[in-house]
C-alpha cells in the first residue's frame, strides 16, 4: 500500500493508503477524503480534482500531462507551479508518503 | 475467412457462459433493463453466438474493460465492425476511433475547446434560449417532449455555439442517430439509418468547412488550432464533424430522458424546485439511470483476459454502460431516481482517456434548461405513454407527450 497525505485548506491532515496504479484523486474518493470533487471521473475534462503537490515531491510526481495545463485554467482556486490534477498522478511505490495540499474551492 | 459483422469470429474459452440472445433486438433496445439484469446475472462476461462477440455489464469489469485503452482499443471501431479488417461506412473519427498517441493530440485540441471555462462562458446564452423556449412551451401547455423540447433546445443553442451559419434541425439530430446506429449489426435499424446516411452525411460534411463557420465559435477554435500547427487543416474539419456526430443527438437524448424521469417522479421535481443546487447532481442521476449511450464496443488488440477468462485477439466486447449504471453491487436501490444521489463514477460519459470530451457542454445545456424550467414550471405530467426508439447504441425516446403546468 502507498501512503498519501492530503492537507486541507485549514491545515488539518489526513493520511490514507492507496493501491499502486490508482490515482491520487480516486484514492481520496475511495477513502472518503473531502475536498476533491472529480466531476468528470478522471477523463481530464474538468478541474475539480485540483491539488498542489508538496514541493519536496514534485520531482517524483513528474511533469504535468499533455493537456493538463489547459484544463487547470478552468480551476476554481488559484493555480501555481505545484498545481496538478490529482486524477493524473498515478500511485507508484516511489510515491509512498506523498503529500498534496487541497485548494479552498473546486467548483 | 468469413467475417461476422465485419469482425473475425471468435471461439470462446470454455469457462465463459454462452448466452443465446440478441442485444440489438428492437424489443431489448426499447426496454433494455431486464436484458441488462440478466447479463449481470449470467457472469462477469458472456459470449453471444449470434454476433460472435462478448458482452460485459457488471460495473467493475465494464469500467475496467472500457477504459483499458492499451489492450481494448478504439482504433478498430467502437461498434461491431473491425476497422482493421474492413473500411467503415465513413472515414473513422480522429478522436473517438483512434488510440494514443494520435488520440492525445486531437483530444488536447478538443478538450481545450470544450473546457469547463468555455462551457461556463456559454451558460448565459444557453439560459436565455432556455427562458424563451420554456415560455413558449407553457403557452401551449401540452407538448411532445422529444421534438418540442429535447430536440428543439440543443438545436437552438449548440450549432450557434459551434458557430454554424446555417442549421438544419432534422439533419443535425439524425446524423448522430445514424452514426450511433452504425455501431450495431446489420439489422433493420442499421439498414434504415444507412439509407439516409448519404444525404445527411453530405450536408454535415459540407457544414464543417471553415467558410461555413464563424470565427468566434467552438469550430473557430478548432480551426485556430490548425493555424497554430497543432493539427492539420483537414483534421480541423474532421474534429468539427465530431461535434456534430457526438454533440447533438446525445444531448437531445439526455434532455428527453430527464423529462421522462421528472414526469414519472413528481416528488423529485418538487425537490428540484425547492433546491436549485440539485440541478447538476440531478442530471448526473438522469444519466446514471437512463444511460443515453447504452453500449459501445472495444476490440482486444492482443490475446488477453477479462476477469480471469482468456479472450483472443480481435474479439469484440460489448460494454453495456447502461447495465453497469444499474448494477446493484455498485448502486444502492439502482432503479430509484434520486436527484440527491450524486452518482460519482457512473459510466454514462464513459471512462478513461476517451471519456466524453463534450460533458461540460452537455451539463451546461441541462443546467440552463432545468434552471429555466424550475422557475416557471410547477408540474410536468405525462399526457400519454412514453415510447422508446430502438437505436443500436443510444437509449432514446421516440415520443413523450407531456402536460406542463405553469407556476
Ligand atoms: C448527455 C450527453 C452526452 C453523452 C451521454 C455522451 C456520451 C459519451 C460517451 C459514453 C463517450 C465515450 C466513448 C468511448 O469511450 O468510446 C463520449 C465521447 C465523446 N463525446 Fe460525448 N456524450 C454527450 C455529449 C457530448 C457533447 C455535447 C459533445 C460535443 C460537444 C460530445 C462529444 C464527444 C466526443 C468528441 C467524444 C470522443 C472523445 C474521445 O474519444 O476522446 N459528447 N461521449
Amino acid at each position: 500500500m502507498i501512503k498519501v497525505t492530503y492537507i486541507h485548506p485549514d491545515g488539518s491532515e489526513e493520511t490514507v493508503e492507496g493501491r499502486e496504479g490508482d490515482s491520487v484523486m480516486s484514492t481520496a474518493l475511495a477513502q472518503g477524503v473531502d475536498g476533491i470533487v472529480a466531476e468528470c471521473g478522471g477523463s481530464m475534462m474538468c478541474a475539480t480534482c485540483h491539488c498542489h503537490v508538496d514541493p519536496d515531491w514534485t520531482d517524483r510526481t513528474g511533469a504535468r500531462k499533455d493537456g493538463e495545463e489547459d484544463m487547470l485554467e478552468s480551476a476554481a482556486s488559484p493555480v501555481d507551479e505545484f498545481s496538478r490534477l490529482s486524477c493524473q498522478i498515478k500511485l507508484t511505490p516511489e510515491l509512498d508518503g506523498l503529500r498534496v495540499r487541497l485548494p479552498e474551492e473546486q467548483v | 475467412m468469413t467475417l461476422i459483422e465485419g469482425h473475425r469470429p471468435v471461439t470462446p474459452d470454455q469457462s465463459i457462459p454462452v448466452w443465446d440472445t440478441d442485444p440489438y433486438d428492437p424489443a431489448v433496445l426499447a426496454d433494455p433493463y431486464p436484458w441488462w439484469a440478466e447479463l449481470r446475472e449470467r457472469g462477469e462476461i458472456v459470449y453471444i453466438p449470434k454476433w460472435s462477440a462478448f458482452a460485459v455489464g457488471r460495473y467493475e469489469v465494464t469500467k475496467t474493460t472500457f477504459s483499458d485503452h492499451e489492450v481494448f482499443v478504439s482504433s478498430r471501431g467502437v461498434g461491431l465492425n473491425d476497422f482493421k479488417l474492413g473500411d467503415p461506412w465513413r472515414p473513422p473519427s480522429i478522436i473517438l476511433e483512434v488510440d494514443p498517441p494520435a488520440h492525445t493530440r486531437t483530444r488536447k485540441v478538443m478538450s481545450r475547446a470544450l473546457s469547463p471555462k468555455v462551457a461556463k462562458g456559454l451558460g448565459e446564452q444557453f439560459r436565455a434560449a432556455a427562458d424563451t423556449l420554456v415560455d413558449a412551451l407553457l403557452e401551449r401547455g401540452e407538448v411532445e417532449g422529444v421534438s418540442d423540447v429535447a430536440e428543439a433546445f440543443p438545436v437552438s443553442v449548440f450549432p450557434r455555439a459551434v458557430g454554424m451559419t446555417d442549421v438544419h434541425k432534422r439533419h443535425l439530430v439524425d446524423y448522430g442517430a445514424i452514426v450511433f446506429n452504425a455501431l450495431g449489426p446489420d439489422n433493420a435499424i442499421r439498414r434504415a439509418a444507412m439509407e439516409r446516411a448519404p444525404e445527411v452525411a453530405a450536408w454535415i460534411n459540407a457544414a464543417c468547412a471553415r467558410d461555413r463557420l464563424t470565427e468566434d465559435g467552438l469550430g473557430g477554435m478548432i480551426y485556430a488550432a490548425a493555424d497554430e500547427g497543432e493539427i492539420e487543416a483537414g483534421e480541423a474539419a474532421m474534429l468539427v464533424r465530431s461535434f456534430l456526430s457526438a454533440g447533438v443527438d446525445t444531448t437531445v437524448t439526455g434532455i428527453g430522458n430527464a423529462l421522462w424521469c421528472f414526469s414519472r417522479n413528481p416528488d423529485q421535481w418538487e425537490a428540484l424546485k425547492a433546491d436549485p443546487k440539485l440541478i447538476r447532481p440531478a442530471f448526473e442521476e438522469v444519466l446514471r439511470l437512463t444511460s443515453p449511450v447504452h453500449t459501445f464496443c472495444r476490440t482486444a488488440d492482443r490475446d488477453t483476459e477479462v476477469a480471469g477468462h482468456p479472450i483472443e485477439e480481435g474479439a469484440k466486447v460489448l460494454c453495456a454502460l447502461g447495465s453497469a449504471n444499474m448494477d446493484p453491487d455498485k448502486w444502492d436501490d439502482p432503479e430509484a431516481f434520486r436527484i440527491d444521489r450524486k452518482p460519482m463514477g457512473h459510466l454514462a460519459f464513459g471512462a478513461g482517456i476517451h471519456g466524453c470530451v463534450g460533458q461540460n457542454i452537455a451539463r451546461a445545456e441541462l443546467e440552463a434548461l432545468l434552471g429555466a424550467m424550475i422557475e416557471r414550471v410547477d408540474r410536468i405530467e405525462p399526457a400519454g405513454d412514453a415510447i422508446w426508439r430502438p437505436n443500436n447504441a443510444v437509449h432514446a425516446l421516440d415520443r413523450l407527450p407531456l402536460r406542463l403546468i405553469a407556476k
